[in-house]
């Protein structure tokens, strides 16, 4: 019989974060910044039909950068689960952080315990009835959960975005502000390629029942 | 419960539905009756109505849901959104009626957020008939279900109505369609009083005229209360999508079809 050899659980550790990385970093990073309706996303993106940033519930959307198919898995199951919330309970009791929950209990049990981590990091977004009772939550490839304010920014390039949406930010200002910080911070980052293509939602305050509306690539 | 993410319970398929969903997690909505049971008598709505217009299509409903001879409830719903572009309303027993309404809703809805985009009208339309299919057993028992749906076609840019019956089949109807214990009635009265390309304004009139004639003739179907300030529902579904009218616009047409038919 062998014997498996001996891997230290820091080294292992490492490994697998190192590996996570690595795979975050090829793809396009996404930015979420609060603006005065509502909360704003947007990222590049080359594909008009394989989207990134999609709707789960009334006032809660999803944005995820990485390896697709992951980050799909992870978009259908948070729409499974609110949906059975939803229809189970009450519309209202579908909230981001019951959400946001959820989900890093599952990055975090699949960075451990499985044959390889997740090479994902996700956005959970909840627009709320003022700018205060809005929420961004942020989770890693390892399942670390962070309760963002103002704004965010998720994918290999997310210290630089967070750096350069922290200059330009200015509280209560109009959809149009945010999305030009959102693109001139997206744009720094990118190589001399230049963008491809803008993918961007709002989920807004408004009378409407479900808040998440695209905006038009072209019209950015 | 968790997302289950490496699919050990069932397989991830984008396009499966939420009912599914439901039963295996054994949520489903279940109404099993032992068998000879006595008789239930829960409480039932009663007239349905749509039909087409101008800009698509019209759908209203009357309030009152009795039970036996037993007005029950004199403020019940019975006509509702199921997504931005199509509506159902719904006759038989109010109970399950209004959790199959809500499943049918919460289904729309999954599937557009999953895909990415709508159900066609008639993927909506015979999703619908699955629903009511499902319902046989139930029927048996006496506890009878039947919906109508109608919807905007976004692609062929016309409104659409479906009628069904206890079995599930699905029919669309040209021009109108009735159900519930009054329907009879205002289909008769839709029969006289239907012509193609109504106006939105005369559409209403005529949706509300014709529950006002079932109400004459139908102890089941409620008409329009003045006093307590009950109006029949009438909604609209057109190219801008659903709509609700206004209550005080209902109550005027409700006004003059009481003083025509006395």
């Amino acid at each position: 019989m062998t014997m498996p050899f001996y891997v230290p659980p820091e080294q292992l550790m490492k490994d697998r974060a190192e590996f996570a990385r690595k795979g975050i970093a090829r793809g396009k990073s996404i930015v979420a910044v609060q603006y005065r309706d509502g909360v704003l996303i947007l990222g590049e993106n080359p594909s008009g039909t394989l989207q990134k940033i999609s709707e789960i519930y009334d006032r809660v959307a999803f944005a995820g950068v990485g390896k697709y198919n992951e980050f799909e898995q992870l978009r259908i199951g948070g729409i499974r689960r609110a949906d059975l919330t939803g229809y189970a309970y009450s519309r209202e009791d579908v909230t981001a952080k019951s959400l946001a929950n959820a989900y890093a209990q599952t990055l975090g049990h699949v960075f451990t315990q499985d044959v390889k981590p997740y090479e994902v990091e996700i956005m959970v977004v909840e627009v709320g009835a003022t700018l205060a009772d809005d929420h961004i939550f942020r989770i890693t490839y390892d399942g670390t959960l962070y309760d963002e304010q103002r704004f965010s920014a998720i994918g290999g390039a997310s210290d630089a975005l967070m750096q350069r949406l922290g200059a330009a930010y200015r509280e209560g200002a109009p959809l149009e502000e945010a999305i030009g910080w959102a693109k001139a911070a997206c744009t720094s980052v990118i190589d001399e390629s230049g963008p491809v293509g803008w993918e961007a939602a709002v989920v807004e305050r408004t009378e409407r029942r479900r808040a998440f509306r695209r905006l038009d690539p072209a019209g950015l | 419960m968790t997302l289950d993410p490496s699919g050990q319970g069932e397989a991830i398929t984008p396009a499966e539905s939420f009912a599914a969903l439901l039963r295996s997690r054994g949520l489903g909505p279940r109404w099993d009756l032992p068998a000879g049971s006595s008789r239930l008598d829960p409480p039932e709505g009663t007239t349905v109505l749509a039909f087409r217009y101008a800009d698509g299509v019209v759908m209203a409903g009357d309030r009152r849901a009795t039970s036996g001879n037993v007005i029950a409830h004199r403020r019940v719903q019975k006509v509702f959104p199921a997504d931005q572009f199509s509506a159902v309303a719904i006759a038989g027993v109010a109970g399950i009626a209004l959790e199959l309404v809500k499943l049918f809703q919460t289904e729309l809805e999954h599937y557009e957020k999953l895909e990415g985009r709508r159900l066609s009208l008639t993927g909506k339309a015979n999703h619908l008939a699955a629903m009511v299919r499902g319902q046989l057993p139930m029927a048996f028992q006496g506890l009878v279900v039947i919906p109508l749906f109608c919807g905007y076609d976004e692609q062929e840019r016309v409104g659409r109505l479906y009628s069904y019956d206890v079995v599930g089949g699905s029919y669309e109807e040209t021009d109108y369609a009735t159900e519930g214990s009054g329907g009879r009635d205002a289909r008769l009265f839709l029969r006289g009083a239907f012509t193609p390309d109504l106006t939105e304004a005369a559409a209403i009139d005529l949706a509300v005229a014709a529950l006002v004639a079932a109400a004459e003739e139908d102890t089941g179907t409620g008409g329009p209360d003045l006093r307590r300030e009950i109006y029949p529902n009438v909604v609209t579904v057109s190219g801008s999508g659903f709509a609700e009218v206004p209550e005080d616009r209902v109550a005027a047409s409700a006004r003059t079809a009481l003083e025509r038919s006395t």
